[in-house]
């Protein structure tokens, strides 16, 4: 067992390499398929496998998005790891489509159906042909998520390329729009980045957009299936686009921890159009920070050949404006930084762009590729000290932390209890945030989300000052 | 009235409209979106307050992930309980087996914490690749000299009820092994509180003020060596939950400890469960505590109810809970601040427990068994209930209906049980009800 002196080392060998997790930091891989499939337009997902995957999910995604959100289940009995599980899932659709009407039916699988080696494409074939008389059967798709392989963040962008491989189909010229995977991102973000585009204007297919599913307004009377996500025509519609701006350097790239083959057919949505149909791909990191989100806005003016808006010009003045009124709360600070793999470069980056050092980088995912992602890059904003952490776990990031004695822990709300121990202050973002109610409404992304951001970290230091301070100063 | 699906019909029964009985521990339908979980939650529930035990749940991440720190069971003491403990099976160990990587982690772990004991739990797919956790287990208990315990709560192999009843093996397999510990001839242990919000703690000082000792609390501020002490009390107080009574019924079997069924929630019911303690016990002094104690604490709290009861009289209410008994006695202690339940469901109940339900709940209340979102809008829409009383899955209901919500489940973090409880239960429930939020709020009531 690795021990905390080990920090000599500045990349963490893997999770892999420990006999257990304590306090692990990641989700497993169906999750990150729900969250993507609840992205589509009347989309119900699905998840083969026992009860128990689909209601953990639940709890877990309602607690952060305090919206209701239903997963059927196949709902495998003992018979039906011994004998398969075409019964049950026959009669989960049945039901699924007798209760909801869905428009989508999306399927993912859980570590116990792909290791019975259940081949649900079969399921869904033999399903629409006992069924082909049936006007109107929902579209149904499959998102192979087996929990053993990579985290949450794997399954998400596998339900992303799952959707955009069924459906994305050839069909008349190029059209007039482009594709923008946004990766996992919240509902809020997710409504910024449709502002950007409408605003240029470039027409855009924004997927997955779960921004009214997962984040939906009161209502007049219950909704069995939220309104909104991206549709099945405009999914289709992607072989079309004339670009992809796929968000996230690191995807499902990556290792694949503990995984005994790499068939390297892991592919993301955007290089499955590009091999596919000669789309072409650009490739940005979450816009979060000036240097980010400079790239992704030059890459919207590029590839559809309009200026930047005057009004996002101008969130980058104010924005500089106010890096420039908080640096000195910043400067030199020592952070912990911590969540999936693309948003945690995402946050060094901008960390290392205010003056704060990100001392620690922790992930739970094993792409191989965080640590020679980050110093690309955050380039000559390099911090030569910075201990990245992959396979990581809460219980592995606290050891570390008293060795590197940070001034503060920006992430998702499960570090809390490391942050009140050492009585150090705690940004709350990211997934999941379970300890306060808005995380559906975060907003970190391009010039406005980062204002936000850069006030909660400065005043949320400021504020550590001031309650520490034996003065209790008024003026700051 | 709404199409349910097929295989339902017999789990729904509205009171004085509906014949056929209500059944209960049926699987649930695939597709059907229940609110159940698996064998696994069922015993992780019930095992997780043992503080002073290592918890390891042997599988894929997901499992543990989801059940880290999500309880309000509190503890006067250790805390190892808080952590999430597991073997992160990878694909290799699904190929290869994950055994030695079981035995390595108990290894490690045992070192480190130093815990009293050890429950290791199985997940879905340990079933499916067959490793052989009971032997990795007795092996490790061999060698580091706690018990090492495996809970073989496999996923898919029945329903939450069925990790309860492994729960209880797990613990019964701990009984009788300590005996030194000292125990009053007046001693209970407490079967099926999990001192969520300290609710153990407040039933410690009211059975303490009637001179009884808890032995083993089972599991709330669990620990090893009192379970492991449990089979020298006079008696088993089991709060009615399905999820103890095995356990209760293996105690009696093998050393012949009487149990008996009570509640803590509502008035009645908490005055019930020291009365019938004191009533087994044959000792004056013992009872006229009780009375006392129930007379002390009546006499503040009927009339701070009072105010709760006006504003509430009349109100409707919808119950959606885990286990019957706390169905039961919520139908019970809304009468008393003046609430009518329309709608009263359970997860996991029996027939034999529905039948009990039945008999308190009024005509019209709609009697429901492994329910699932869909059905619940419906029941809400058709009744106009004005209040929810769940867990977790079914607040966005409630409150994109448009109605007040009471959380009622193992993730509370405040008192419902008891005396206090009570007076707590009636302030949530009025501040929620009354909330001028709803004024916002246009319903489309049939």
């Amino acid at each position: 067992m690795q021990k905390a002196e080990s920090i000599k080392q500045k990349v963490m060998p893997s999770g892999d390499a420990f006999a257990s997790s304590c306090n692990a930091c990641k989700q497993c891989t169906p999750l990150g398929a729900c969250i993507a499939f609840k992205g589509m337009e009347g989309v119900l997902p699905m998840l083969h496998g026992s009860q128990g995957c689909a209601t953990y999910i639940r709890r877990y995604l309602i607690s952060h998005f305090r919206e209701p959100v239903d997963i059927a289940s196949s709902n495998f009995s003992e018979e039906t790891t011994i004998f398969g599980g075409n019964r049950n899932f026959n009669t989960g659709i049945d039901n699924i489509i007798k209760q909801y009407h869905p428009r989508v039916i999306a399927i993912a699988s859980t570590c116990l159906s792909e290791t019975i080696g259940e081949d649900v494409q079969r399921l869904i074939f033999e399903y629409r042909e006992t069924h082909n008389t049936e006007p109107d059967l929902p579209v149904m798709l499959f998102a192979s998520t087996p929990s053993y392989q990579g985290t949450h963040s794997e399954g998400f962008h596998e339900a992303v390329f799952a959707a955009v491989k069924t459906l994305a189909e050839a069909s008349g010229p190029v059209g007039d729009h482009i594709n923008l995977f946004s990766n996992m991102i919240s509902p809020e973000d997710i409504r910024h980045l449709k502002g950007i585009v409408e605003d240029f204007p470039i027409p855009a297919m924004l997927f997955p957009d779960y921004s009214d599913t997962l984040d939906n307004t009161s209502w007049d009377s219950y909704r069995r299936i939220p309104d909104g996500g991206t549709t099945v025509a405009q999914l289709r519609n992607s072989a079309m686009a004339y670009a992809s701006v796929e968000l996230g350097y690191i995807l499902n790239s990556g290792g694949m921890n503990g995984r005994i083959k790499d068939n390297g057919t892991k592919q993301s949505a955007g290089e499955y159009l590009k091999g596919k149909f000669d789309v072409p791909l650009v490739r940005t990191g979450l816009p979060i920070g000036i240097l980010e989100s400079d790239k992704f806005f030059n890459a919207l003016a590029t590839i559809s050949g309009k200026e930047i808006p005057v009004k996002y010009q101008r969130q980058r003045g104010r924005l500089v404006d106010l890096y420039i009124d908080g640096h000195k709360y910043v400067s030199g600070k020592r952070a912990v930084i911590y969540g999936e793999e693309d948003l945690v470069v995402a946050l060094a980056a901008f960390a290392a762009e205010i003056g704060i050092k990100p001392v620690l980088c922790a992930s739970g995912g094993e792409s191989g590729k965080l640590a020679e992602t980050l110093r690309e890059v955050l380039g000559e904003n390099y911090y030569e000290e910075m201990v990245v952490g992959q396979g990581m776990s809460f219980e592995r990031m606290e050891e570390m932390m008293s060795e590197l004695q940070p001034d503060l822990m920006i992430g998702n709300s499960k570090g809390y209890y490391i942050a009140r121990k050492m009585d150090i202050p705690i940004v709350r973002t990211g997934f999941p945030i379970h300890d306060r109610i808005g995380a559906q409404h975060t907003h970190v992304l391009g010039y406005e989300g980062t204002m936000i951001l850069f006030e909660q970290i400065v005043n949320t230091l400021l504020e550590e000052k001031q309650r520490k301070s034996s003065i209790g100063y008024k003026y700051m | 009235m709404a199409e349910y699906l097929q295989g339902r019909e017999s789990q729904i029964v509205t009171k004085g409209v509906d014949s056929h009985e209500l059944v209960g521990g049926k699987p649930s339908v695939a597709g059907s979106v229940s609110q159940r979980a698996c064998v696994f939650c069922g015993s992780r529930v019930v095992l997780y307050p043992i503080a002073d035990a290592l918890h390891l749940v042997h599988g894929p991440i997901g499992c543990a992930s989801y059940t880290w720190d999500i309880r309000g069971a509190l503890s006067s003491g250790p805390e190892l309980h808080r952590s999430s403990f597991s073997t992160d099976l990878r694909e290799k160990n699904i190929v290869f087996g994950g055994q030695d990587k079981l035995y390595q982690a108990l290894h490690e772990l045992i070192d480190k914490h130093h815990p009293k004991a050890a429950f290791v739990y199985s997940t879905c797919i340990v079933g499916v690749i067959g490793d052989d956790v009971q032997s990795v287990c007795k092996r490790v208990q061999r060698e580091k000299n706690i018990p090492v315990v495996p809970v073989m709560a496999e996923g898919f192999q029945g329903s939450k009820k069925d990790g309860y009843k492994i729960a209880c093996d797990a613990l019964f397999s701990l009984v009788g092994t300590d005996e030194s510990m000292e125990v009053s001839p007046l001693s209970i242990n407490i079967l099926g509180d999990f001192n969520l919000a300290g609710e153990l703690w407040m039933l410690e000082e009211y059975y303490k003020k009637m001179g009884i000792q808890i032995l083993a609390p089972i599991t709330g501020d669990g620990r090893v060596k009192k379970i492991q002490n449990a089979h020298r009390a006079a008696l088993n107080v089991v709060q009615c939950s399905g999820s103890m009574i095995h356990l209760a019924k293996q105690m009696k079997e093998k050393y012949g400890i009487p149990f008996i069924k009570v509640s803590y929630f509502g008035i009645e019911d908490m005055s019930d469960a020291l009365y019938e303690v004191a009533k087994f016990f044959k000792d004056d002094s013992v009872m006229d505590k009780a009375r006392e104690l129930v007379k002390d604490q009546l006499t503040t709290l009927i009339p701070a109810l009072e105010p709760y009861k006006k504003a509430l009289q009349g109100k409707k209410a919808a119950i959606y809970v885990g286990g019957a008994f706390k169905a039961i006695s919520l139908v019970k202690a809304l009468r008393l601040i003046g609430m009518k339940t329309v709608i009263a469901g359970t997860q996991t109940g029996n027939t034999e427990d529905y039948r009990l339900l039945k008999t308190i709940c009024d005509d019209g209340c709609i009697m429901v068994d492994d329910s699932n979102p869909v059905e619940l809008s419906e029941f809400v829409k058709q009744t106009g209930a004005d209040l929810f009383i769940g867990g977790v899955k079914e607040r966005p209901i409630a409150y994109k209906l448009g109605i007040g919500f009471c959380d009622h489940n193992h993730e509370r973090k405040l008192a419902l049980a008891g005396y206090d409880g009570m007076l707590n239960f009636a302030k949530e429930v009025y501040e929620t009800v009354t909330s001028p939020v709803w004024q916002f709020v246009s319903k489309n009531k049939e």
